[in-house]
């Protein structure tokens, strides 16, 4: 089977020198999967920000799809970015936007056509259970909606890539086990799924990739 | 072609989302625009006016001839048939000084002065019209009748509408140089108003951007935020202008009449306001794309 990520020799130094990977090769094929684990600091981050090149890779090649994002120019980004759904550990929600409008925004950007778009938004709010709070705020959503509808956002354009970043930190243990049910099912309808996450076992069967100090450990 | 569309109009619905939502700066912002425009949209206004009514006054230029006040009646009636005599007058006419003692007693105001004086202070007078009515021809009709006998005063009436004519070059260049300063001070109002709103929205560019917008996406709603500041800028000028012709409209009447002239002042013409509109709404658009440019290549 393709691999979706490829992953050679990859590195990533910060100025002045430190280095968040380095050497880092490994592959995840289409429909997987992955998780990626490891202590605060060793590289799991850097690792999901190179491959929708919010990064740059200082050495080594990261290919998503075949291509080698490294190389892309300024202008192909957004093309990169529409294929992958992204979770952040920050979330990144927009706070004077109500959740509907949060989830629309990927669409919006698309050229989506609005009605075709806005059944997509509902079905997506349907999915993480969000259905009833979609002209809420996100402040006023608790530690667990907002993290749902952050990934409602990620997946409302029907990505084949799903990145996430922490996506059960500060929750408790009945809302991540929701939330990592969720990522289950995107799995399972055929989403190629990867996970930076140091809580594992809420993530039975999944392959796992574990960085230390910025190396894959083999 | 509909998704383009779809995105324009879902731009520009957000800027005008963005425009209401802080009202009180929206139109603080207008005011300010409105006002640096206000000032070269005035300078036309008045321009336009003062052409119009140089227009309607100088149709025939005329040449006056003053005859010395101790001239001879004899030495007048002289003068009088040398100028019918000559074929480069279109129209001779003779003022006698009884004549316009007469007329100027009609004036309660002067009457008593005139009164006043031991003897009539008017001398006769003539007044012609040249069959050449260039400037240059008339100067040298002017320069041969003052060579005459007992001729006093020659006047001609194209000097001041030349006076004139270079006074609305000069004002139609100084309301050139305004309006390119003033032009110039609203780009930049207009950049550092985007800027600020670059900066509020900066987590919305942001997000957008990790979620595969394009920079035109970005772009797209503070164009139009631009480009509506520009316009409503322009129309806030305009009503000014307006407001200005309105109020100037009695007092400059009443002081062109003091020269026999009419002037109804009038605010700006459709073609000048269509200018207006299009000028400022184009400066906005300009601050804005510059404002962006050094965004988004900054970051």
């Amino acid at each position: 089977m393709a691999a979706v990520i490829r992953f050679d020799r990859v590195s990533k130094r910060y100025p002045p020198g430190v280095d968040a990977l380095s050497d880092v090769s490994f592959e995840v094929a289409e429909r997987e999967m992955v998780l990626v684990s490891g202590h605060s600091g060793a590289g799991k981050s850097t690792l999901l920000k190179l491959i929708a090149a919010v990064e740059k890779s200082t050495g080594g090649a990261v290919l998503v799809g075949g291509q080698n994002v490294s190389g892309l120019a300024r202008s192909a980004l957004p093309y990169l970015r529409r294929r992958i759904g992204m979770v952040f550990q920050d979330q990144k929600l927009l706070f004077d936007r109500s959740v509907f409008e949060n989830v629309m925004l990927p669409l919006s950007i698309t050229g989506f056509p609005p009605r075709e778009a806005a059944q997509r938004v509902r079905a997506a709010l349907d999915k993480v259970g969000l259905s009833s709070r979609e002209k809420a705020l996100p402040v006023m959503l608790s530690g667990g909606e907002q993290q749902r509808l952050a990934i409602a956002r990620a997946v409302v354009s029907r990505p084949n890539l799903l990145l996430a970043d922490e996506p059960t930190a500060h929750l408790d243990a009945v809302t991540a086990a929701d939330v990592a049910r969720i990522f289950h099912e995107f799995h399972h309808v055929g989403v190629t799924v990867l996970i930076a996450t140091y809580a594992g076992d809420l993530f039975p069967g999944a392959r796992r990739l574990q960085l230390d100090h910025g190396k894959l450990l083999p | 072609m509909k998704a383009w569309l779809d995105h324009h109009r879902t731009a520009a619905r957000l800027a005008m989302r963005r425009l209401t939502a802080a009202p009180v700066n929206s139109l603080l912002y207008l005011l300010a625009i409105g006002v640096a425009l206000a000032l070269p949209a005035g300078g036309q206004m008045l321009l336009a006016n003062a052409l119009n009514l140089a227009g309607t006054t100088s149709a025939t230029p005329q040449i006056s001839i003053f005859m010395a006040a101790s001239a001879e009646r004899g030495m007048t009636a002289e003068i009088e048939s040398r100028l019918k005599q000559r074929n480069d007058l279109k129209r001779v006419q003779f003022l006698p000084r009884e004549e316009t003692l007469a007329r100027m007693k009609t004036n309660p105001g002067l009457r008593e002065v005139i009164e006043a004086l031991p003897a009539n202070p008017f001398p006769d007078a003539f007044v012609l019209t040249a069959a050449d009515e260039r400037p240059e021809a008339m100067e040298q009709l002017a320069v041969e009748f003052r060579q005459w006998p007992r001729v006093e005063h020659v006047q001609l009436d194209s000097a001041w509408v030349r006076r004139l004519d270079a006074l609305l070059k000069l004002g139609r260049t100084a309301v050139l140089v305004l309006g390119a300063l003033l032009g110039a001070g609203l780009i930049a109002i207009s950049f550092s108003i985007i800027r600020m709103q670059i900066l509020t929205h900066r987590a919305e560019i942001e997000v957008s951007r990790l979620l595969g917008a394009t920079d035109s996406f970005i772009r797209r709603p503070f164009v139009y935020y631009g480009f509506l500041l520009g316009l409503g800028g322009g129309i806030v000028a305009w009503l000014l202008v307006g407001a200005a012709a309105l109020w100037l409209r009695t007092p400059l009447g009443e002081l062109v009449r003091l020269y026999d002239l009419t002037l109804v002042v009038q605010a700006l013409d459709a073609r000048d306001s269509a200018v207006l509109m299009a000028f400022a709404a184009g400066l906005g658009w300009l601050g804005a794309m510059i404002s962006l440019r050094q965004y988004l290549g900054q970051n």
